[in-house]
């Protein structure tokens, strides 16, 4: 479904990534995993063109991303929560779920992807008119994850869901992540939270340094003696 | 003492009168302020543009009054759009300074066309309409106008921005810049309709003010510098400060004009104004 190939970024004269390459099959959650500073996050920007390519390119079910204008890739079916969930702190749950649906074609499908999410997360029809800014950690990823679900889309790009929650909250999370690829969307998860988020993902890539270092299932990453040296203490 | 209590209860109706005229000035100016984070120094010059077009169509061309007001309003909102999609974009992430600059300049170029276009003689609408009288009170009727057009120009914007999408999104904007392309918004095209949305709120005031006032050049100057004392007062950007502040000057003026003398008022409201300042700089309402 999504292909990335050979993307290089950056930030001005910064390269944050070094020819990465990976490919989201239809159906599939994947993980990119790797420390502070590897590129995680600006790999998410770059396949929503919040960051122009310095080279490679991204296609979605094989349409290049390259003349799509970034308030144009919601159109293409993808969804990016991202970091640090980034909800409007002063519109309400119930209006950050509209600019969710602000594309014109999913507005009429409003009432009906409103109430798929308020099943998903019910804490979130109990808050519906609360400000987003007052919500607690958990309930402001559950109404980030929430918008963007409303554009219907049919890839997920989820940046750090887990970062400053809680332990506990951060369980629950991993648990939402799952529902959701049960629920046949494709996801793409980048997180630091290694261990966490290979208990519920299919694949994985391991990134640092802006380049892909290994990748496999996520039980043969678990494994490997690398990460789990490196990354799980172990 | 009782005739000293029916023309005070008279002053703060007035002042309750020229307070949503003013809620209006100031909320156009706000909204532009608390969306794009640029201050049109110009805005009062454009509400005279405003009351020119609105001159020029019904006493120059002969148009009903009515639809050379709507069509003063359209043409100051498209004039909205062309000063941002012109003079505001090329310099969207200048410096605060430049781009103040580059909206004086808009004001002195505005004046300059006027002055080129209608000479520096008084206009205006030969419009007369009666005072009303109620009990020993009087009231001008332009003036009861101008306070039932301005809040519901008031309420139709609240209505615009927290009912449709684009004004639900004109509201995000202000909030999260960056994000705005993730959930499918091109920031460019919002801040071109806030823009377009601050012209006409300006335009409507124009209609207001044409039917009060001669017009001459420079009359932005008689009503430019208190439109924006309004919104520092509430606090810049903040529409709902900027509601409050406008009837609270209003009052100074009104009432203060009462019990002094007229210029007084201006000078207790000033005065009022630079006070707050020292207790709350970021204004009553002002987050930052």
């Amino acid at each position: 479904m999504l292909s990335i190939s050979n993307v290089s970024a950056g930030y001005g004269s910064f390269r944050a990534l070094f020819g990465v390459s990976l490919e989201v099959k239809a159906g599939e959650s994947v993980a990119v995993i790797g420390p502070n500073g590897a590129g995680k996050t600006t790999l998410l920007r770059a396949i929503s063109k919040l960051i122009d390519l310095t080279g490679g390119e991204v296609t979605m079910e094989g349409r290049s991303l390259r003349q799509v204008a970034p308030h144009k890739v919601i159109a293409t079916g993808i969804a990016h929560v991202p970091e640090n969930r980034r909800l409007f702190p002063r519109l309400t749950v119930e209006e950050n779920l509209k600019m969710g649906s602000f594309p014109v074609s999913s507005r009429t499908r409003f009432p009906e992807k409103r109430k798929f999410v308020f099943d998903l997360f019910p804490r979130l029809e109990e808050r519906r008119n609360q400000l987003a800014g007052t919500l607690s950690g958990g309930e402001q990823q559950m109404c980030a994850i929430g918008r963007a679900l409303m554009s219907g889309p049919k890839l997920l790009l989820l940046d750090e869901p887990s970062a400053g929650l809680a332990p506990v909250v951060v369980q629950s999370i991993m648990q939402m992540v799952k529902r959701i690829c049960a629920e046949g969307y494709t996801v793409l998860i980048v997180e630091q939270n290694i261990r966490q988020v290979l208990k519920v993902v299919d694949r994985a890539y391991l990134l640092e340094t802006g380049r892909i270092k290994s990748s496999g299932t996520a039980a043969e990453l678990l494994a490997s003696a690398e990460i789990r040296k490196a990354y799980l203490g172990i | 003492m009782e005739v000293f209590d029916i023309f005070l209860l008279e002053a703060v109706l007035n002042g309750i009168l020229l307070g949503g005229l003013l809620a209006l000035l100031s909320l156009g100016l706000n909204l532009i302020f608390g969306v794009i984070d640029v201050v049109w120094i110009c805005y009062a010059e454009m509400i005279m543009i405003g009351m020119y077009a609105v001159y020029a169509l019904h006493v120059q061309q002969g148009w009903p009054l009515l639809a050379a007001m709507a069509a003063g309003i359209a043409i100051v909102a498209l004039l909205g759009a062309l000063m941002h999609q012109f003079i505001i974009r090329p310099v969207l992430s200048a410096e605060p300074i430049n781009q103040l600059l580059v909206t004086g300049g808009v004001l002195f170029f505005l004046q300059a066309a006027a002055t080129l276009a209608f000479g520096i003689e008084f206009k205006n609408l030969g419009v007369k309409l009666p005072p009303v009288a109620i009990g020993e009170m009087s009231f001008s009727m332009p003036r009861i106008i101008a306070f039932v057009v301005a809040v519901a120009g008031v309420a139709a914007t609240y209505l615009f921005l927290t009912r449709t999408y684009i004004g639900t999104a004109i509201r995000a904007i202000s909030q999260d810049r960056e994000i705005m392309p993730l959930v499918g918004v091109n920031p460019g095209r919002i801040f071109v309709v806030t823009s377009a949305l601050g012209g006409s709120l300006a335009g409507l005031s124009a209609c207001l003010l044409v039917l009060q006032y001669d017009i001459h050049p420079a009359i932005g100057l008689s009503f430019g510098p208190i439109t924006f004392l309004i919104c520092v007062l509430g606090g810049l950007g903040n529409m709902l400060g900027g509601l409050i502040a406008a009837f609270i000057f209003a009052q100074f003026i009104s009432v203060g004009g009462f019990v002094l003398a007229i210029e007084w008022g201006y000078v207790i409201a000033f005065v009022f104004f630079i006070a707050v300042m020292f207790w709350r700089p970021q204004g009553i309402l002002g987050g930052k």
